[in-house]
């Protein structure tokens, strides 16, 4: 088996939207993920003051809410989201990139429950503040082909 | 590149005049990246996605990144309040809270905003994201903004 750190980039690599970003694996293990979304001049959502678009930290954030289960399961399950809330602490400062920390903290059969925060600097000066559900589907058997590309980090 | 304060005023004013929001939209950025579209009918205005490789996330079925369609909503959202206030300028996301119903399969996605409360310093914007049919949503949300 696979890494947790090797799991979580082999995940993201398959996701187009997210190489697009620039998203990368910063960290992964027993505790939690870290992904990191690059400052570009394609993500600004306000042109007058180059913040950063609240869309792509959502990306960010669903992202890392949704990878963190490769880090507290045994196994890669397919889990997509049931909701996400963002709460902003602060707008992000142009031209630094932004980190995403993510952890599960409660998994049951069926849903599990993430939190995390989004941060520039210091992960204790957050600009936003996260919480996700996410289904179960259990293994996958349609998907057994991105299982095993995850389990056995062949991507 | 950045504009100035009063290059997008003047893109909103234009935008406000002419109800085409192509030219403001464009200079967005982010909006230009996903490629968010905004579609008036009658007095009310549709906002359109369409159907992009680059907004995918799960390649096995293949479905649109949920971030995009969150992001594809929270622009809705914004551009609605601008459009509806003759705001000149952006306002500012409070909180962003979705709820994924349906797959966003690889379709040109639909969103419709209704505002619940605009005060002098906040507004609150519900969203409503479908593909096929309005009354079979893939998403709802609901969005607070600071509006000066």
């Amino acid at each position: 088996m696979a890494s947790i750190e090797d799991r979580a980039r082999s995940f993201i690599s398959v996701l187009r939207h997210c190489q697009v970003l620039g998203i990368t694996v910063e960290q992964a293990d027993e505790k939690g993920l870290v992904l990191r979304l690059p400052y570009s001049e394609s993500i600004v959502g306000n042109p007058v003051t180059g913040v950063v678009h609240g869309g792509a930290i959502t990306t960010l954030m669903d992202t890392c809410c949704g990878i963190s289960t490769v880090c507290f399961l045994p196994e890669f399950e397919i889990c997509p989201t049931l909701d996400l809330r963002i709460d902003y602490m602060r707008p992000a400062d142009p031209n630094k990139a932004i980190f995403g920390f993510a952890e599960c903290y409660r998994i049951t059969p069926a849903i599990i429950f993430t939190r995390g925060v989004a941060y520039q600097s210091s992960k204790q000066e957050p600009i936003a503040h996260v919480v996700g559900t996410f289904m179960r589907m259990g293994k996958p058997d349609k998907q057994g082909q991105l299982s095993r590309t995850m389990d056995g980090g062949a991507a | 590149m950045r504009l100035e304060a009063a290059d997008i005023e003047k893109l909103v004013r234009q935008a406000h005049d002419s109800g085409d929001y192509a030219p403001l939209v464009a200079a967005i950025p982010y909006a230009r990246l996903i490629g968010v579209k905004v579609e008036p009918m009658g007095e009310e205005v549709l906002f359109r996605l369409p159907i992009s490789k680059d907004n995918i996330g799960n390649p096995v079925l293949p479905a649109i990144h949920g971030g995009v369609i969150a992001g594809f909503m929270e622009q809705a959202a914004l551009l609605h309040l601008m459009i509806f206030m003759k705001s000149p300028n952006f306002p500012k996301i409070i909180d962003f809270s979705i709820d994924y119903l349906r797959a966003g399969l690889n379709k040109d996605t639909y969103a419709t905003c209704q505002v619940w409360r605009q005060g002098r310093r906040v507004g609150n914007v519900a969203i409503t994201a479908w593909q096929t049919r309005s009354n079979e949503p893939i998403a709802t949300a609901r969005a607070h903004f600071k509006l000066d």
